[in-house]
Order: C-alpha cells, then sequence, then structure tokens
C-alpha cells in the first residue's frame, strides 16, 4: 500500500453557507457565501489559489457543466478548475482533488467546494434522472429511501434483530440528530423530535419513516488547503491536518454476485475504513476516534456505518445506539452538528460540511456544541449511490501533533 | 405424421375486478346496468398489456417443449401497443426463440386467433414445422359502458406441430361476411356497436348457425357427435341458444368464463380451448368456433397424449392464482382512462435509445444474463469481465437464460417516494437458484408477500411508458410464488 498523505496537507480555512431552502440564492451565490467565510478564516486572497475542484452532483437543478460557473461566481484567478460527480461523495471527491494537488507539489493552495441547490427541482426528495442508457432498460428507478431502506430488511434478517427493536434504534438516530442540530445556527431544521414522534410518523419506504430520512435542502462548503509549511509561514499555529483520505468503490459484487454481500452493510465502507486507519496509524477506532460526522442520509444507514467503521462490532451498532454511545455526550458522538438529518443533504457540499464541523470541533471552535474534551482525531464519512453499489469515503483529520 | 395440438397454455391477470363495483360507480348514470353487475372480471396492472399477457400464455404452453424447435410464432390480437414494429416478434424475443422463426401479426377481427390457428395447423401439416399460435387482448372500454362489464383481459396460446399430439386436427371451415355487431376504427380506442337483439337474431342465429351447420356438413361431422362445442361469446345464453339450433348436445357446449373473465376478445377462442385441453379427456371431439365478420370452424380430437402432458398452470391455475379488487379508479387510471395528478416526480423524460435496446435486446427482452464458462459464475447483465471477486475472468461467457429459474429475495423495500402507477413500488436484491442476483422491481405483490428468503418468479412486464413518444419499455419483475397456484 502506498505511504499515504498523513500531515503532508493542512486545512488552511473553511466555510459554509447557511443550509435551508434558500428561495433567495442560487448555486453561485451559495458557494461565495461559504468561500468568503473560507478566505477570512485562511487569511489569503481569491488571487493565492492555485487550483480548484467543485464537486457537484445533478445537473438537473443546478450550475450545468464544467469548472466553469464557479469560476465565473469566485471570480477565480483562470486557474484550472475540476468539476467532479460521484454520486453523494462528491464532497469529499472534491477534497481529494484538492487534497492530492497539495500532496504532490503541483499546488501551493488549492480550493475544495462542495455546492447543491436542491429546491429549485419544484418537489422534495432528490431529483429523477435518467439512471443511464443501460440501467434505464433493465435497472430500477428506486427513490433514495427505498434504496437504502433495504438494509434494515437485511440487517434485521442478518442478526435477528426484531422490527421494533432496529425502528426503536432508527428512531433514537433520528431523535439525537434533532438534538444536536437545534443547537447549530446553520442547520437547515432545527427543532427536536421525540422518540413517539419518529415511530409514528408516515412511511416514506418501509420501515423508513418521514424522520428517518434526512432533509433535503441548498448548500454549500469549501476548504482551502495548503501545506503545513505553507499555513505556518502564513501564521497559522493550530493546524488541522489530513490524516487520511480513503475512497472505495463498488464494482458489482455486492448487486451481481448470488450469495455474497448479504445486504446488511456497506461492503465499501469496510474497505475504505480500514485502508484510511492504516493510513492514520490508528489501531483501536472506537478508542482513538474523539468524534464523527457520517453521511445519515437515512437513520439506518447511520446505523449500520458504526459497524462499518468498527465503532461498534457486528450486529451490536443497534445497542450501541440505544445504549447512548454516539449521542453528543457519549463516547463517539456522532452527527455533533446535526447531520445530514438536520443540514438536509445538497448533495455535492455534504462532504465538506462534515469536515467543517470536525474542523472547528478540533479547534474548540463549535460554540455552544463544542464537545466538552475537544477530540484530536475526526472522522469523516460521505457515501455516495445505494446499498449494492456505491462510493464510500471516508477522511480522517486531526491535529497536527496527533 | 399426425398434425395437431402438441400443448397449451394460459394467462389471466390476477386481479379481477369486481363488476358490482363497477356498477356502483356508474349507476347514476346507466342504471340499466344492473343486470350485468354480477360476478368478476379479469383486469391486467397497469404493467401489463397485450404483449407481456401474451409472453406469459407463451412460456406456459412452451413448458416441455424444446423452445428451439418453434419455427413460427403467431400473436392474435385487436389491441397490439405497436401498428408498426411487430408485436409477435417482441413476443419471439422474450421466449428467446431461434432467429431463424417466421412472426407474424394477426387481427382486425375477433376471429384473428381462429384464422391464424387454421394457418398454423396447415402449414405444420405441410411441413413448416413447430408454430406457436398466442392469442392475447386487452380492449378498452368507455366508462358505463355494456363491455365494460362484458370484457376481460387475457391471453392463450397454442403450440401446433406434427408427432405425439394431444388433440388431431381433423378439419376447419370458414365463412366470411361483414357483419358488422361492431367495430373499432384505426387509432381509436374504444368499439362502436349495434344493438344486440340484431346481433343475436341475425349475427349468432343467423350467421353462425348456418356456418355451422354447413361446416359440419364440409368436414364430415354430425353436430351430435361434438363433445365439446366452443362459442366465445359470452352473452348470457348465446353460446347455447346457438349450439340447441345447430343440433348440438347440450351437454358439450363449454361454459364462456364470463362469469370469473369476461369476453377476452380475440384471445377467448384459445382461452377456452386451453379450458377443454386441460379439462378433457382422450377421444374427445372438440369443434373450435371464431366469430367476427364471419366464422371459423376447427375440429380437434383429443388423443391418449393429452394425459401424459407435463403439469402447467393452465387456465385452472391462472384463475387460483387471483385477487379481488374492487378499486374501479384504479384501474380506469391504469388503462388511461381518469387523468390523475402524477405529480412533477412523473414528469421525468426518458426515451429509449434504439440502438442501445438493439445491443442489450437478449438481456431486456429475455433476460439473458452471463454464465462464466471457467467458474461457472453466473451473472446479470452477462459482461466481459466476470464479477466473480476470485477470477475476473474475461471474455468467458456464455448466454444464460434466468426467466424461468425461481429466485429468493435478499432485500427489499416498498417505496412510497418514487413515481410509480402503482405506489408503493416493491423492489429489491434477488439471488437465483443456481446463481446469478439482481436488483428488480416486484410485480404482482402485497405487503404480505416480501420478506427476506421469499421464493420469486419472473415474469415479463412493462417497465417504463415514454408518454412523450408512446413507446413501451419492457423487461421483467419478479412476482411472489405463492403456493398451490
Amino acid at each position: 500500500m502506498a505511504s499515504g498523505i498523513k500531515d503532508k496537507v493542512a486545512i488552511l480555512g473553511m466555510g459554509c453557507a447557511k443550509f435551508g431552502e434558500r428561495w433567495d440564492k442560487d448555486a453561485g451565490e451559495l458557494m461565495l457565501e461559504a468561500f468568503d467565510e473560507a478566505l477570512l478564516d485562511a487569511g489569503i486572497e481569491t488571487s493565492q489559489i492555485d487550483a480548484a475542484w467543485l464537486g457537484v452532483a445533478y445537473d438537473v437543478a443546478n450550475l450545468g457543466s464544467s469548472g466553469i460557473p464557479m469560476s465565473f461566481a469566485l471570480r477565480l484567478p483562470n486557474v484550472g478548475v475540476t468539476k467532479v460527480e460521484n454520486y453523494c461523495a462528491s464532497g469529499t471527491e472534491s477534497l481529494r482533488g484538492a487534497v492530492y494537488a497539495v500532496a504532490s507539489g503541483a499546488a501551493d493552495i488549492a480550493l475544495a467546494m462542495g455546492v447543491e441547490k436542491l429546491k429549485d427541482t419544484g418537489y422534495g426528495g432528490l431529483p429523477t434522472r435518467t439512471l443511464g442508457t443501460n440501467l434505464d432498460m433493465i435497472g430500477v428507478e428506486g427513490s433514495g429511501p427505498g434504496n437504502f431502506a433495504q438494509l434494515a430488511s437485511a440487517y434485521r434478517n442478518v442478526h435477528g434483530v426484531g422490527k421494533g427493536d432496529l425502528k426503536r434504534a432508527m428512531a433514537h438516530v433520528s431523535v439525537k440528530s434533532h438534538a444536536n442540530g437545534l443547537k447549530n445556527p446553520k442547520a437547515h431544521l432545527r427543532s427536536a423530535i421525540d422518540i413517539d414522534q419518529v415511530l409514528n410518523a408516515p412511511m416514506i419506504a418501509e420501515p423508513l419513516g418521514l424522520y428517518d430520512c434526512c432533509g433535503v435542502s441548498d448548500g454549500a462548503a469549501c476548504a482551502i488547503v495548503t501545506t503545513p509549511e505553507i499555513a505556518r509561514s502564513l501564521g497559522k499555529r493550530d493546524l488541522v491536518t489530513i490524516k487520511a483520505l480513503q475512497i472505495a468503490t463498488s464494482n458489482g459484487w455486492e448487486q451481481q454476485h448470488a450469495g455474497g454481500w448479504n445486504g446488511s452493510y456497506f461492503h465499501t465502507t469496510r474497505i475504505a475504513a480500514t485502508k484510511a486507519y492504516k493510513e492514520a496509524g490508528i489501531t483501536d477506532p472506537r478508542e482513538q476516534i474523539g468524534l464523527t460526522e457520517v453521511h445519515d442520509c437515512f437513520s439506518i444507514t447511520e446505523l449500520v456505518t458504526m459497524e462499518d467503521l468498527f465503532l461498534s462490532g457486528e450486529g451490536e451498532a443497534w445497542r450501541d445506539v440505544l445504549d447512548g454511545v454516539f449521542d453528543a455526550d457519549g463516547k463517539v458522538p456522532c452527527q455533533i452538528d446535526g447531520g445530514l438529518k438536520c443540514f438536509g443533504h445538497p448533495i455535492g457540499a455534504s462532504g465538506l460540511r462534515m469536515l467543517y464541523e470536525n474542523y472547528l470541533q478540533l479547534l474548540g471552535r463549535a460554540g455552544d456544541r463544542q464537545r466538552k474534551t475537544p477530540p484530536s482525531l475526526a472522522l469523516s464519512h460521505n457515501l455516495g449511490g445505494q446499498p449494492s453499489e456505491n462510493v464510500s469515503a471516508v477522511a480522517i483529520v486531526g491535529l497536527a501533533d496527533a | 405424421m399426425t398434425t395437431g395440438i402438441l400443448s397449451f397454455g394460459a394467462y389471466v391477470p390476477r386481479k379481477r375486478l369486481q363488476r358490482s363495483a363497477i356498477y356502483a360507480a356508474n349507476a347514476w348514470f346507466a342504471a340499466g346496468l344492473k343486470g350485468l353487475a354480477k360476478g368478476e372480471r379479469a383486469i391486467g396492472d397497469w404493467d401489463e398489456d397485450t404483449i407481456t399477457m401474451a409472453v406469459e400464455a407463451a412460456r406456459d404452453a412452451l413448458v416441455g417443449i424444446d423452445r428451439s424447435a418453434v419455427t413460427g410464432v403467431s400473436l392474435a390480437s385487436t389491441t397490439f401497443p405497436f401498428a408498426d414494429r411487430q408485436n409477435a416478434g417482441i413476443v419471439k424475443e422474450a421466449l428467446v426463440l431461434q432467429d431463424e422463426s417466421g412472426t407474424m401479426d394477426v387481427g382486425g377481427s375477433l376471429r384473428a386467433a381462429t384464422t391464424a390457428l387454421i394457418q398454423a395447423l396447415r402449414s405444420s401439416a405441410a411441413g413448416a414445422g413447430m408454430q406457436l399460435c398466442v392469442a392475447s387482448d386487452m380492449r378498452k372500454s368507455r366508462s358505463a359502458s355494456e363491455a365494460e362489464l362484458l370484457n376481460g383481459d387475457a391471453a392463450a396460446a397454442i403450440v401446433v406441430g406434427e408427432g405425439n399430439v394431444v388433440a388431431r386436427f381433423v378439419g376447419s371451415h370458414s365463412v366470411s361476411a361483414d357483419f358488422v355487431d361492431h367495430y373499432r376504427a384505426s387509432g381509436q380506442a374504444f368499439d362502436y356497436g349495434w344493438e344486440s337483439r340484431w346481433i343475436r337474431d341475425v349475427g349468432y342465429h343467423g350467421i353462425l348457425v348456418d356456418a355451422l351447420q354447413s361446416g359440419l356438413v364440409a368436414m364430415g361431422v354430425k353436430a351430435d357427435q361434438v363433445d365439446r362445442l366452443i362459442i366465445p361469446i359470452t352473452v348470457r345464453g348465446v353460446a347455447a341458444s346457438v349450439g340447441r339450433k345447430a343440433g348440438f348436445r347440450d351437454e358439450a357446449i363449454v361454459d364462456t368464463m364470463s362469469s370469473n373473465v369476461g369476453d377476452s376478445g380475440a384471445a377467448h377462442p384459445l382461452l377456452l380451448l386451453a379450458s377443454v385441453l386441460e379439462a378433457g379427456a382422450a377421444g374427445q371431439k372438440i369443434l373450435l368456433v371464431g366469430f367476427g365478420q364471419g366464422v371459423d370452424m376447427i375440429l380437434l380430437e383429443t388423443t391418449d397424449a393429452l394425459g401424459k402432458l407435463a403439469p402447467r398452470v393452465g387456465v385452472k391455475g391462472a384463475l387460483a392464482r387471483r385477487a379481488e379488487d374492487t378499486n374501479y379508479m384504479r384501474w380506469l387510471a391504469h388503462r388511461g382512462l381518469l387523468d390523475i395528478e402524477r405529480g412533477l416526480r412523473a414528469e421525468v423524460d426518458l426515451r429509449q435509445p434504439l440502438t442501445a435496446l438493439w445491443r442489450q435486446r437478449k438481456a431486456v427482452f429475455g433476460l439473458v444474463g452471463g454464465r462464466c464458462t471457467h467458474t461457472g459464475t453466473v451473472q446479470f447483465p452477462k459482461s466481459d469481465v466476470s464479477v466473480n471477486p476470485n477470477d475476473h475472468a474475461r471474455f468467458t461467457q456464455e448466454d444464460y437464460p434466468l426467466a424461468d429459474r425461481r429466485a429468493r429475495i435478499v432485500t427489499y423495500t416498498a417505496d412510497a417516494l418514487a413515481y410509480s402507477p402503482a405506489p408503493p413500488t416493491y423492489y429489491g436484491l434477488v439471488d437465483f437458484d443456481g446463481g446469478g442476483r439482481m436488483k428488480i422491481e416486484f410485480a404482482d405483490v402485497e405487503e404480505q408477500d416480501v420478506e427476506v428468503g421469499r421464493e420469486v418468479a419472473m415474469m415479463f412486464r412493462i417497465h417504463a411508458i415514454d408518454e412523450q413518444r408512446k413507446f413501451k419499455r419492457y423487461f421483467w419483475k419478479a412476482a411472489p410464488v405463492v403456493s398451490g397456484a
């Protein structure tokens, strides 16, 4: 395995727009909102950016093709701007481009931006679109909730968990995230909910009810990255560096090979997590990771992801969830910012929004929701696709000396 | 060599709409329909049409038959989804019959199926090889019409050939007369019909009885020698009165399935023939009649082989696979007769690239996957590089049809968010017995039918409809296997 990029790249500054139904702004303006915060945080000018990546998933209600719309919106200095799309992992994919550019020495300072303008579709949920020429003929045009709900049927079967028990654990995931989101001024949904509300909500895709699903919103988030040396030369003292960044992509085994994958977990997340822990030198994630932001598009996704990140044993996450292990005051808080559940999921922005929270928490800048003992290592997990075919990204960041 | 019928099959959609529900919705306007508001009629689901029903009936008929022996396919109907694109050709692709097959659509009359069957019997006798005759109809009708109550959706298939026949072809006779009891102009959705009393007196008791009498003479058989008389006219009492008037024995008159299926149009003669054959014994003379701008008659005599035919769903099995339905509004919406608000999600506009359909025709129409000749790994779709994680062998796959293999549910959901004409959409991952896995939509499914490990069988269905370009996409769906059916 390659030696990796641990501590080769530092975060110079980050920004995150207010997420929500941003009827007032289009995608370009949302990007600028995040970008201006990041510039201020980084203490640099736009002209100092050497290269930029843009993560955005849907052309349907968005910017259109290429990196040009971002170059226009931010008036970037005619540098290379690359648009990337990797389903819901597009945000972390954008970060990967910027981080690799800095780690390779090709750029001193690079920008990773993620944005999505979903509320121009006219309806809730994600836009419907083609699956691609062949899959339009032989695939299933399911919704996000429908695709992810299948985890629950398989998880119950594989681990012998009762319908009621699993539904209650899933409900706890959402109740916890809403409690966290309440404290976050940038979150879209800021309201506390209780278990009964979750259990009694209308069914979206069996067994996912309304509150088992994340919101849909507009948003943007970005990171400006550089080398630790340049960061220090620019006057930064408390440095947050990239400890690991891994992406794993399905090759069809889960979806096409009979008798293999059992449908109850993310094959790719286990691979990406294993590689990321190795890259970061983490041997006992449950003890060493102080904080996680995971891809809680649906409550069941977060639940099984705790196992795939090796924070819970196989078949045990539902109990850990109910025991409060991942609550804000638990052993390994998950979604301390409210998660996708409360931010909503503007596809391209989510991966960088997760990183933004980890960055703030590491630096002790998270305000009311600051974890009492600031973590030294934090993990973000950004997943695109569906359980049977997906892109799973794991990014671990930490204090430079951690 | 003896020419005749080698096999038969049937398909009746699972939903049976209660005629009382149709009447209840329309009684305010057409109270006079009350007399017809008894029993039930078969209705196709939103994803069924003439072609999908034809494929299912043909699959049933081909049980125990070597498909490579079929040299011709005909599809009889008055409701072809395509006016210029051979509908029988789609059936042939779905059945994965050999490309060296003659295919033809036969339409234009409720007599289409009997005419096609006569031609198949004659050509087979002349050495043309095994012929598959499929008939299928799904006729639309106006709300509050008699047709709405009388019609039904169904399909049937008959395999004709030489050798070990279950019914020997004795003879046939045809009469043509442009007697317009009803008609449907090209491009129109509904029939226009004339007074039923005139049709009964002049059509059934006149033209049909005369034809039967002259046909018996021509075929050299006497009316009282016929054991089963199939007159596919579901109007109450007509089959019996025609039979009696023409001199046939009362016990020979075959029930027309008016109470539990309805008049399945061009498919009805073959559906009734299938029902007679599956209940028949050796040595019976069967006279099959087709009526529509004339009369077709086919005389058959069953053989000992009938009792040895491989088990099949047949009419009995299709009738047993039944779901009572009282939702008249849903049926109207599914037939395009009710303009419901489908929401913005339904607006997605996907055209079918015809180039890609041609490349993928075996996977799309035939559910043909691939089997690696090195490792035996089965997969869908077939690909150049194997999905087997231990051996990504390249260019080693042979065709591997999956449509007739059973599968088991690995994961499932009921999706209420994705647009569907019949929400929620059930789908999930299934593993085929013998290998192969795919994500697939479920059909004919209720909440209690889905669980991990449940057995499913593949069915040919409409995958999506391009409303803008009037193109239908077909593909396969997984239907729960109901024990005993």
